[in-house]
Protein backbone atom coordinates (compact mmCIF):
# COMPACT_ATOMS: atom_id res chain seq x y z
CA UNK A 1 0.00 0.00 0.00
CA UNK A 2 2.10 2.34 -1.07
CA UNK A 3 -0.10 5.45 -1.42
CA UNK A 4 2.27 8.07 -0.35
CA UNK A 5 1.89 10.82 -3.04
CA UNK A 6 5.16 11.09 -5.39
CA UNK A 7 7.13 14.31 -4.54
CA UNK A 8 9.17 14.47 -7.85
CA UNK A 9 10.91 18.00 -8.91
CA UNK A 10 13.00 18.85 -11.46
CA UNK A 11 17.06 19.04 -10.07
CA UNK A 12 19.38 20.89 -11.86
CA UNK A 13 22.92 21.75 -11.56
CA UNK A 14 24.00 25.22 -12.53
CA UNK A 15 27.83 25.18 -12.90
CA UNK A 16 30.76 27.40 -13.87
CA UNK A 17 33.76 25.76 -15.34
CA UNK A 18 37.20 26.88 -15.72
CA UNK A 19 38.93 30.26 -14.65
CA UNK A 20 36.04 32.40 -15.16
CA UNK A 21 34.77 34.69 -12.25
CA UNK A 22 31.58 36.11 -13.45
CA UNK A 23 28.92 34.94 -11.47
CA UNK A 24 26.34 37.20 -12.04
CA UNK A 25 24.73 35.20 -14.43
CA UNK A 26 24.94 31.60 -12.93
CA UNK A 27 23.21 33.52 -9.43
CA UNK A 28 20.19 34.85 -11.40
CA UNK A 29 19.59 32.00 -13.15
CA UNK A 30 19.78 29.62 -9.76
CA UNK A 31 17.24 32.36 -8.59
CA UNK A 32 14.96 31.85 -11.19
CA UNK A 33 15.39 27.97 -11.54
CA UNK A 34 14.34 28.39 -8.00
CA UNK A 35 11.14 30.31 -8.39
CA UNK A 36 10.34 28.31 -10.90
CA UNK A 37 10.09 25.36 -8.46
CA UNK A 38 13.07 23.54 -9.17
CA UNK A 39 15.99 22.17 -6.98
CA UNK A 40 19.15 23.59 -7.79
CA UNK A 41 22.35 22.66 -7.04
CA UNK A 42 24.95 25.52 -8.03
CA UNK A 43 28.90 24.38 -7.57
CA UNK A 44 30.79 27.96 -7.11
CA UNK A 45 33.15 28.90 -9.04
CA UNK A 46 36.05 27.76 -10.81
CA UNK A 47 35.03 24.63 -11.04
CA UNK A 48 36.90 21.63 -13.19
CA UNK A 49 35.25 19.80 -15.52
CA UNK A 50 35.52 16.08 -13.63
CA UNK A 51 34.28 18.55 -10.35
CA UNK A 52 31.18 19.40 -12.69
CA UNK A 53 30.69 15.78 -13.80
CA UNK A 54 31.61 14.20 -10.08
CA UNK A 55 28.58 16.79 -8.95
CA UNK A 56 26.11 15.94 -11.89
CA UNK A 57 26.41 11.95 -10.98
CA UNK A 58 25.83 12.04 -7.63
CA UNK A 59 23.34 14.72 -7.46
CA UNK A 60 21.48 12.75 -10.74
CA UNK A 61 20.79 15.82 -12.03
CA UNK A 62 17.54 16.18 -14.83
CA UNK A 63 19.26 19.47 -16.56
CA UNK A 64 22.75 20.77 -16.27
CA UNK A 65 23.46 23.91 -17.40
CA UNK A 66 26.93 25.29 -17.67
CA UNK A 67 27.73 28.96 -17.35
CA UNK A 68 30.73 29.69 -19.36
CA UNK A 69 31.97 33.70 -20.21
CA UNK A 70 35.67 32.74 -20.56
CA UNK A 71 35.47 31.65 -24.43
CA UNK A 72 36.86 28.14 -23.14
CA UNK A 73 33.88 26.39 -24.23
CA UNK A 74 35.41 24.36 -26.84
CA UNK A 75 37.64 22.84 -24.64
CA UNK A 76 35.63 22.45 -20.97
CA UNK A 77 32.31 21.54 -22.77
CA UNK A 78 33.76 18.25 -24.17
CA UNK A 79 35.63 17.39 -21.27
CA UNK A 80 32.22 17.53 -19.36
CA UNK A 81 30.39 15.58 -21.84
CA UNK A 82 32.48 12.88 -22.13
CA UNK A 83 32.90 13.10 -18.09
CA UNK A 84 29.05 12.27 -18.23
CA UNK A 85 29.21 9.84 -21.03
CA UNK A 86 31.71 7.76 -18.73
CA UNK A 87 29.24 7.44 -16.01
CA UNK A 88 26.51 6.22 -18.29
CA UNK A 89 24.67 9.58 -17.09
CA UNK A 90 24.93 11.86 -20.20
CA UNK A 91 21.95 9.95 -21.70
CA UNK A 92 19.27 11.22 -19.84
CA UNK A 93 20.92 14.43 -19.01
CA UNK A 94 19.76 17.87 -20.56
CA UNK A 95 22.95 19.39 -20.73
CA UNK A 96 22.48 23.58 -21.54
CA UNK A 97 25.66 25.99 -22.36
CA UNK A 98 24.74 29.51 -21.14
CA UNK A 99 26.98 32.42 -22.14
CA UNK A 100 28.66 34.16 -24.86
CA UNK A 101 29.16 31.52 -27.39
CA UNK A 102 29.74 32.29 -31.43
CA UNK A 103 27.47 30.75 -34.14
CA UNK A 104 30.07 28.42 -35.23
CA UNK A 105 30.75 27.08 -31.63
CA UNK A 106 27.41 26.49 -31.18
CA UNK A 107 26.52 24.27 -33.48
CA UNK A 108 29.71 22.15 -32.54
CA UNK A 109 28.34 22.07 -29.24
CA UNK A 110 25.03 21.15 -30.43
CA UNK A 111 26.58 18.16 -32.48
CA UNK A 112 28.69 16.93 -29.43
CA UNK A 113 25.42 16.91 -27.34
CA UNK A 114 24.12 20.26 -25.89
CA UNK A 115 20.45 20.36 -26.24
CA UNK A 116 20.64 24.33 -26.46
CA UNK A 117 22.61 27.25 -26.21
CA UNK A 118 21.54 30.25 -24.18
CA UNK A 119 23.07 33.70 -24.92
CA UNK A 120 22.76 36.94 -23.20
CA UNK A 121 19.48 38.58 -23.31
CA UNK A 122 17.45 35.08 -23.00
CA UNK A 123 14.55 36.24 -21.45
CA UNK A 124 14.49 33.35 -18.33
CA UNK A 125 10.53 32.22 -18.76
CA UNK A 126 12.16 30.60 -22.35
CA UNK A 127 15.22 28.84 -20.63
CA UNK A 128 12.56 27.43 -18.16
CA UNK A 129 10.20 26.68 -20.48
CA UNK A 130 13.11 24.85 -22.78
CA UNK A 131 13.72 23.03 -19.74
CA UNK A 132 10.09 21.99 -18.92
CA UNK A 133 9.41 21.02 -22.48
CA UNK A 134 12.16 19.24 -23.48
CA UNK A 135 13.08 17.02 -19.36
CA UNK A 136 14.92 14.04 -20.05
CA UNK A 137 12.28 10.59 -19.79
CA UNK A 138 13.23 9.01 -16.55
CA UNK A 139 12.15 5.49 -14.98
CA UNK B 1 11.70 -10.14 4.82
CA UNK B 2 7.64 -9.31 3.74
CA UNK B 3 7.90 -9.49 -0.18
CA UNK B 4 4.15 -8.06 0.16
CA UNK B 5 2.76 -6.26 -2.70
CA UNK B 6 4.81 -2.45 -1.72
CA UNK B 7 8.29 -4.03 -1.31
CA UNK B 8 8.05 -6.21 -4.46
CA UNK B 9 10.96 -5.48 -6.88
CA UNK B 10 10.15 -4.72 -10.24
CA UNK B 11 13.08 -6.47 -12.78
CA UNK B 12 14.46 -3.38 -13.69
CA UNK B 13 14.78 -2.17 -10.11
CA UNK B 14 15.93 -5.39 -8.84
CA UNK B 15 18.91 -4.73 -11.19
CA UNK B 16 19.65 -1.34 -9.59
CA UNK B 17 20.09 -2.88 -6.66
CA UNK B 18 22.24 -4.62 -7.95
CA UNK B 19 24.44 -2.19 -9.90
CA UNK B 20 24.47 -0.41 -6.80
CA UNK B 21 25.49 -3.36 -4.66
CA UNK B 22 28.33 -3.75 -7.57
CA UNK B 23 29.55 -0.61 -6.33
CA UNK B 24 27.86 1.82 -9.51
CA UNK B 25 28.10 5.40 -8.65
CA UNK B 26 25.10 6.18 -11.49
CA UNK B 27 22.52 3.44 -9.92
CA UNK B 28 23.45 4.76 -6.49
CA UNK B 29 22.47 8.58 -7.24
CA UNK B 30 19.32 6.36 -8.98
CA UNK B 31 18.24 5.15 -5.92
CA UNK B 32 18.82 8.33 -4.30
CA UNK B 33 16.59 10.08 -6.13
CA UNK B 34 13.76 7.54 -6.20
CA UNK B 35 14.00 7.97 -2.09
CA UNK B 36 13.41 11.33 -2.55
CA UNK B 37 10.49 11.10 -4.92
CA UNK B 38 8.59 8.73 -3.40
CA UNK B 39 8.38 7.21 -6.58
CA UNK B 40 6.50 3.74 -7.07
CA UNK B 41 8.84 0.97 -6.18
CA UNK B 42 10.92 2.72 -3.95
CA UNK B 43 9.85 0.93 -0.53
CA UNK B 44 11.01 -2.09 -2.66
CA UNK B 45 14.58 -0.91 -3.26
CA UNK B 46 15.12 0.26 0.41
CA UNK B 47 13.82 -3.60 1.31
CA UNK B 48 16.15 -5.04 -0.71
CA UNK B 49 19.35 -2.82 0.65
CA UNK B 50 18.16 -3.15 4.00
CA UNK B 51 19.92 -6.45 4.75
CA UNK B 52 23.37 -4.70 3.17
CA UNK B 53 23.28 -1.90 5.87
CA UNK B 54 24.94 -1.65 9.25
CA UNK B 55 28.42 -1.36 8.75
CA UNK B 56 28.57 2.42 8.13
CA UNK B 57 29.08 4.93 11.11
CA UNK B 58 26.73 7.48 10.53
CA UNK B 59 27.06 11.16 11.97
CA UNK B 60 25.13 14.02 12.09
CA UNK B 61 26.60 17.48 12.01
CA UNK B 62 23.67 20.53 12.54
CA UNK B 63 23.88 23.81 14.08
CA UNK B 64 23.22 27.22 13.11
CA UNK B 65 23.10 28.73 10.01
CA UNK B 66 26.83 30.33 9.14
CA UNK B 67 27.96 28.39 11.84
CA UNK B 68 30.61 26.70 9.07
CA UNK B 69 28.81 23.13 8.89
CA UNK B 70 29.80 22.60 5.11
CA UNK B 71 33.43 23.75 5.21
CA UNK B 72 32.99 21.16 8.19
CA UNK B 73 32.15 18.62 6.57
CA UNK B 74 34.14 18.98 3.85
CA UNK B 75 37.35 18.89 5.93
CA UNK B 76 36.44 16.04 7.95
CA UNK B 77 35.46 14.15 4.51
CA UNK B 78 39.01 15.06 3.45
CA UNK B 79 40.21 13.53 6.64
CA UNK B 80 38.47 10.43 6.30
CA UNK B 81 39.48 9.84 3.15
CA UNK B 82 43.45 10.36 3.80
CA UNK B 83 42.96 7.13 6.81
CA UNK B 84 41.13 5.11 3.72
CA UNK B 85 37.78 5.27 4.69
CA UNK B 86 34.48 5.96 1.69
CA UNK B 87 32.59 8.56 2.55
CA UNK B 88 28.82 9.57 1.99
CA UNK B 89 27.01 13.21 2.90
CA UNK B 90 23.79 13.76 2.72
CA UNK B 91 23.02 17.72 3.09
CA UNK B 92 19.97 18.66 3.86
CA UNK B 93 18.52 22.12 2.79
CA UNK B 94 15.42 23.81 3.10
CA UNK B 95 13.01 24.15 -0.08
CA UNK B 96 10.64 27.02 -0.17
CA UNK B 97 6.76 26.58 1.05
CA UNK B 98 5.43 28.18 -2.08
CA UNK B 99 7.56 27.36 -4.90
CA UNK B 100 8.70 23.66 -3.72
CA UNK B 101 12.13 25.11 -5.31
CA UNK B 102 15.21 25.38 -3.42
CA UNK B 103 19.03 26.24 -4.13
CA UNK B 104 21.03 23.54 -2.73
CA UNK B 105 24.07 25.41 -1.51
CA UNK B 106 26.16 22.77 0.52
CA UNK B 107 28.01 21.72 -2.46
CA UNK B 108 30.09 25.06 -3.30
CA UNK B 109 32.33 24.09 -0.20
CA UNK B 110 33.21 20.50 -0.92
CA UNK B 111 36.40 21.38 -2.37
CA UNK B 112 39.04 18.77 -0.88
CA UNK B 113 37.54 16.32 -2.11
CA UNK B 114 37.63 17.48 -6.12
CA UNK B 115 37.16 14.64 -7.94
CA UNK B 116 37.39 11.62 -5.72
CA UNK B 117 34.35 9.57 -6.47
CA UNK B 118 34.76 7.93 -2.76
CA UNK B 119 32.97 10.55 -1.61
CA UNK B 120 29.95 10.81 -2.41
CA UNK B 121 27.82 13.97 -1.87
CA UNK B 122 24.36 14.72 -2.12
CA UNK B 123 22.04 17.64 -1.85
CA UNK B 124 18.59 17.16 -0.71
CA UNK B 125 15.59 19.50 -0.08
CA UNK B 126 13.01 19.17 2.65
CA UNK B 127 10.22 18.80 0.09
CA UNK B 128 7.66 16.47 1.30
CA UNK B 129 5.23 16.53 4.46
CA UNK B 130 6.02 16.26 7.99
CA UNK B 131 8.16 13.39 8.62
CA UNK B 132 8.57 12.47 5.47
CA UNK B 133 12.13 14.50 4.74
CA UNK B 134 13.64 12.43 8.34
CA UNK B 135 12.41 9.06 6.49
CA UNK B 136 13.69 10.34 3.39
CA UNK B 137 17.15 10.94 4.65
CA UNK B 138 17.22 7.34 6.89
CA UNK B 139 16.94 6.06 3.20
CA UNK B 140 19.08 7.93 1.90
CA UNK B 141 21.60 6.65 4.13
CA UNK B 142 20.90 3.32 4.24
CA UNK B 143 21.92 3.54 0.26
CA UNK B 144 25.02 4.84 1.08
CA UNK B 145 25.42 2.13 3.84
CA UNK B 146 24.70 -0.91 1.65
CA UNK B 147 26.75 0.91 -1.37
CA UNK B 148 29.48 0.31 1.32
CA UNK B 149 30.31 3.68 2.88
CA UNK B 150 32.60 3.64 5.65
CA UNK B 151 31.54 6.74 6.98
CA UNK B 152 27.91 8.75 6.37
CA UNK B 153 27.64 12.53 7.58
CA UNK B 154 24.15 13.88 7.50
CA UNK B 155 24.41 17.85 7.58
CA UNK B 156 21.76 19.91 8.26
CA UNK B 157 20.81 23.09 9.44
CA UNK B 158 19.45 23.14 13.57
CA UNK B 159 16.37 24.62 13.45
CA UNK B 160 13.00 23.23 14.11
CA UNK B 161 11.68 19.76 14.81
CA UNK B 162 12.16 18.34 10.92
CA UNK B 163 16.06 19.40 11.56
CA UNK B 164 16.28 17.14 14.60
CA UNK B 165 14.46 14.34 13.48
CA UNK B 166 16.52 14.44 10.62
CA UNK B 167 19.78 14.78 12.45
CA UNK B 168 18.76 11.98 14.82
CA UNK B 169 18.97 9.13 12.42
CA UNK B 170 22.36 9.24 13.05
CA UNK B 171 24.02 7.11 15.50
CA UNK B 172 26.51 9.89 16.77
CA UNK B 173 25.23 13.84 16.85
CA UNK B 174 27.67 16.62 16.72
CA UNK B 175 26.55 20.01 17.29
CA UNK B 176 28.40 23.35 15.52
CA UNK B 177 28.29 26.53 17.43
CA UNK B 178 30.43 29.44 16.64
CA UNK B 179 31.94 31.67 19.36
CA UNK B 180 30.34 34.95 20.77
CA UNK B 181 26.71 33.25 19.95
CA UNK B 182 25.86 33.34 23.95
CA UNK B 183 21.80 33.71 22.62
CA UNK B 184 23.30 30.99 20.02
CA UNK B 185 23.72 28.69 22.96
CA UNK B 186 20.38 29.45 24.59
CA UNK B 187 18.72 28.43 20.98
CA UNK B 188 20.62 25.31 21.73
CA UNK B 189 18.49 24.62 24.70
CA UNK B 190 15.32 23.89 22.50
CA UNK B 191 15.69 20.56 21.82
CA UNK B 192 19.34 20.51 20.25
CA UNK B 193 21.32 20.56 23.43
CA UNK B 194 19.59 17.12 24.54
CA UNK B 195 20.69 15.53 21.32
CA UNK B 196 24.45 16.14 20.69
CA UNK B 197 27.10 13.59 21.60
CA UNK B 198 29.75 16.22 20.53
CA UNK B 199 29.44 19.74 21.10
CA UNK B 200 32.01 21.81 18.14
CA UNK B 201 32.58 25.26 18.78
CA UNK B 202 33.84 25.87 14.98
CA UNK B 203 36.03 29.29 14.34
CA UNK B 204 37.56 29.18 17.33
CA UNK B 205 40.23 31.32 16.13
CA UNK B 206 37.63 34.23 16.78
CA UNK B 207 37.08 36.16 19.62
CA UNK B 208 35.21 34.81 22.21
CA UNK B 209 35.81 31.04 21.88
CA UNK B 210 37.00 30.47 25.24
CA UNK B 211 33.76 31.78 26.52
CA UNK B 212 31.46 29.87 24.11
CA UNK B 213 33.60 26.77 25.28
CA UNK B 214 33.42 27.68 28.92
CA UNK B 215 29.12 28.09 27.97
CA UNK B 216 28.71 24.99 26.42
CA UNK B 217 31.32 22.84 29.27
CA UNK B 218 29.08 24.35 31.91
CA UNK B 219 25.78 23.15 30.21
CA UNK B 220 26.81 20.18 28.73
CA UNK B 221 27.63 19.04 32.83
CA UNK B 222 24.30 20.92 33.64
CA UNK B 223 22.40 18.50 31.97
CA UNK B 224 23.65 15.08 33.14
CA UNK B 225 21.24 15.76 35.80
CA UNK B 226 17.43 16.35 34.59
CA UNK B 227 17.62 15.27 31.28
CA UNK B 228 19.90 12.27 31.96
CA UNK B 229 18.10 8.95 30.75
CA UNK B 230 16.31 10.92 27.74
CA UNK B 231 19.19 8.95 25.39
CA UNK B 232 18.16 6.11 26.45
CA UNK B 233 14.96 5.66 24.93
CA UNK B 234 11.57 4.02 25.64
CA UNK B 235 12.12 0.74 26.45
CA UNK B 236 12.60 0.14 30.08
CA UNK B 237 9.97 -2.59 30.06
CA UNK B 238 12.20 -4.76 27.84
CA UNK B 239 14.35 -5.10 30.90
CA UNK B 240 12.63 -8.21 32.78
CA UNK B 241 13.63 -10.67 29.83
CA UNK B 242 17.10 -10.24 29.89
CA UNK B 243 19.32 -9.72 33.73
CA UNK B 244 22.62 -9.52 31.78
CA UNK B 245 25.04 -7.00 30.66
CA UNK B 246 23.39 -5.13 28.00
CA UNK B 247 20.40 -4.44 29.39
CA UNK B 248 21.75 -2.60 32.27
CA UNK B 249 22.53 0.16 29.20
CA UNK B 250 18.97 -0.06 28.47
CA UNK B 251 18.37 1.10 32.15
CA UNK B 252 20.23 4.21 31.54
CA UNK B 253 23.20 2.44 33.92
CA UNK B 254 26.05 2.32 30.89
CA UNK B 255 29.01 4.13 32.12
CA UNK B 256 26.95 7.23 30.25
CA UNK B 257 28.39 8.99 27.54
CA UNK B 258 29.19 12.97 28.29
CA UNK B 259 29.35 14.98 25.82
CA UNK B 260 32.88 16.39 24.31
CA UNK B 261 33.48 19.80 23.90
CA UNK B 262 35.65 20.35 20.92
CA UNK B 263 37.09 23.44 18.87
CA UNK B 264 37.77 23.24 15.59
CA UNK B 265 38.89 25.96 12.77
CA UNK B 266 37.26 24.68 9.89
CA UNK B 267 38.68 26.71 7.36
CA UNK B 268 42.44 25.34 7.82
CA UNK B 269 41.46 22.01 9.62
CA UNK B 270 42.73 22.53 12.89
CA UNK B 271 40.84 20.71 15.29
CA UNK B 272 39.19 18.31 12.40
CA UNK B 273 41.58 15.21 13.42
CA UNK B 274 41.23 15.51 16.97
CA UNK B 275 37.09 16.21 16.25
CA UNK B 276 37.05 12.28 14.63
CA UNK B 277 38.51 10.63 17.58
CA UNK B 278 36.27 12.09 19.67
CA UNK B 279 33.38 10.61 16.62
CA UNK B 280 35.32 7.06 17.01
CA UNK B 281 35.47 7.26 20.45
CA UNK B 282 31.48 7.53 20.49
CA UNK B 283 30.99 4.72 18.25
CA UNK B 284 33.04 2.34 20.53
CA UNK B 285 30.84 3.89 23.42
CA UNK B 286 28.07 3.02 21.68
CA UNK B 287 29.48 -0.78 21.20
CA UNK B 288 30.77 -1.40 23.89
CA UNK B 289 27.96 -0.22 26.28
CA UNK B 290 25.17 -1.60 24.08
CA UNK B 291 23.80 1.57 24.10
CA UNK B 292 24.10 0.83 19.87
CA UNK B 293 20.73 -1.47 20.44
CA UNK B 294 18.81 1.16 22.07
CA UNK B 295 19.70 4.33 19.70
CA UNK B 296 18.76 1.58 16.82
CA UNK B 297 15.55 0.20 18.44
CA UNK B 298 14.75 3.51 18.59
CA UNK B 299 15.32 4.40 15.27
CA UNK B 300 13.79 1.70 13.39
CA UNK B 301 10.41 1.95 16.37
CA UNK B 302 10.33 5.61 14.94
CA UNK B 303 10.43 4.17 11.05
CA UNK B 304 8.09 1.83 11.72
CA UNK B 305 5.65 3.80 13.08
CA UNK B 306 6.03 6.91 10.71
CA UNK B 307 5.50 4.56 7.70
CA UNK B 308 2.52 2.75 9.25
CA UNK B 309 0.72 6.61 10.26
CA UNK B 310 1.31 7.25 6.69
CA UNK B 311 -0.10 4.23 5.15
CA UNK B 312 -2.98 4.30 7.41
CA UNK B 313 -3.20 7.92 7.00
CA UNK B 314 -3.77 7.07 3.45
CA UNK B 315 -6.08 4.37 3.63
CA UNK B 316 -8.18 7.34 5.85
CA UNK B 317 -7.92 9.56 2.91
CA UNK B 318 -9.23 6.59 0.41
CA UNK B 319 -12.00 6.56 2.40
CA UNK B 320 -12.79 10.19 3.08
CA UNK B 321 -12.66 10.03 -1.37
CA UNK B 322 -15.10 6.91 -1.05
CA UNK B 323 -17.81 9.35 1.10
CA UNK B 324 -17.86 12.24 -1.59
CA UNK B 325 -14.56 13.75 -0.89
CA UNK B 326 -13.47 16.60 1.87
CA UNK B 327 -15.49 19.21 0.94
CA UNK B 328 -18.77 17.21 0.87
CA UNK B 329 -18.59 16.16 4.56
CA UNK B 330 -16.99 19.55 5.49
CA UNK B 331 -20.17 21.34 4.19
CA UNK B 332 -22.43 18.51 5.81
CA UNK B 333 -20.94 19.09 9.40
CA UNK B 334 -21.28 22.68 8.09
CA UNK B 335 -25.07 22.27 7.76
CA UNK B 336 -25.11 20.86 11.13
CA UNK B 337 -26.65 17.39 9.59
CA UNK B 338 -23.67 15.97 11.09
CA UNK B 339 -20.31 16.73 13.75
CA UNK B 340 -16.88 15.84 12.96
CA UNK B 341 -16.44 13.49 15.81
CA UNK B 342 -18.87 11.05 14.49
CA UNK B 343 -17.84 11.81 10.97
CA UNK B 344 -14.14 10.56 12.04
CA UNK B 345 -15.16 7.75 13.77
CA UNK B 346 -17.48 6.81 11.01
CA UNK B 347 -14.50 7.15 8.66
CA UNK B 348 -12.25 4.77 10.65
CA UNK B 349 -14.67 2.41 11.85
CA UNK B 350 -13.78 -0.19 8.81
CA UNK B 351 -10.35 0.40 9.40
CA UNK B 352 -10.67 -0.67 13.11
CA UNK B 353 -13.29 -3.61 12.00
CA UNK B 354 -10.58 -5.17 10.49
CA UNK B 355 -7.74 -4.39 13.16
CA UNK B 356 -10.59 -6.46 14.96
CA UNK B 357 -11.41 -8.79 12.96
CA UNK B 358 -7.56 -9.84 11.85
CA UNK B 359 -6.63 -13.27 12.78
CA UNK B 360 -4.04 -13.71 15.43
CA UNK B 361 -1.12 -14.83 13.65
CA UNK B 362 -0.98 -11.70 11.30
CA UNK B 363 0.59 -9.52 13.95
CA UNK B 364 3.77 -11.84 13.99
CA UNK B 365 5.62 -10.27 11.02
CA UNK B 366 6.06 -7.12 12.96
CA UNK B 367 7.32 -8.99 15.99
CA UNK B 368 10.50 -9.72 13.96
CA UNK B 369 11.57 -6.35 13.17
CA UNK B 370 11.33 -5.60 17.11
CA UNK B 371 12.96 -8.75 17.49
CA UNK B 372 16.39 -8.17 15.61
CA UNK B 373 18.31 -5.93 17.98
CA UNK B 374 17.78 -8.82 20.66
CA UNK B 375 18.84 -11.22 18.85
CA UNK B 376 22.47 -9.46 18.01
CA UNK B 377 22.19 -8.96 22.24
CA UNK B 378 22.60 -12.78 22.91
Amino acid sequence: MSAEQETRAVRCLVAKVGLDGHDRGAHVIARAFRDAGFEVVYSGLHRAPEEIVQAAVQEDVDVLGISILSGAHNTLVPKVIEGLKEYDAFEDTLVLVGGIIPDDDEADLKELGVAEVFGPGTPMEETIEFIRNNLPERA
Amino acid sequence: MGGTDATALSDGDAELVEELLAGSHRALARVITRIENRAGGYRGIVAALHEHTGGADVIGITGAPGAGKSTLVDKLAAAYRDRGDTVGVVAVDPSSPYTGGAVLGDRIRMASNVGDMDVFFRSMSARGQLGGLSMATADAVKALDAFGKDVVIIETVGAGQNEVDVVRTADTVAVLVQPGSGDDVQTLKAGILEIGDVFVVNKADMDGAERTLAELEEMVHRREGPTKGLDGGHHGFEVPDHPDDGDAADEGDEPAWTPEVRQTVANTGEGVTELIETFDAHATHLRESGAIESTERRRYAEEIRTLVRSDVGALATAEIERRGGIDELADSVRRRETDPYSLAAEIVEPIADCVEAAPEGVGSAAGNEGADPVDDET
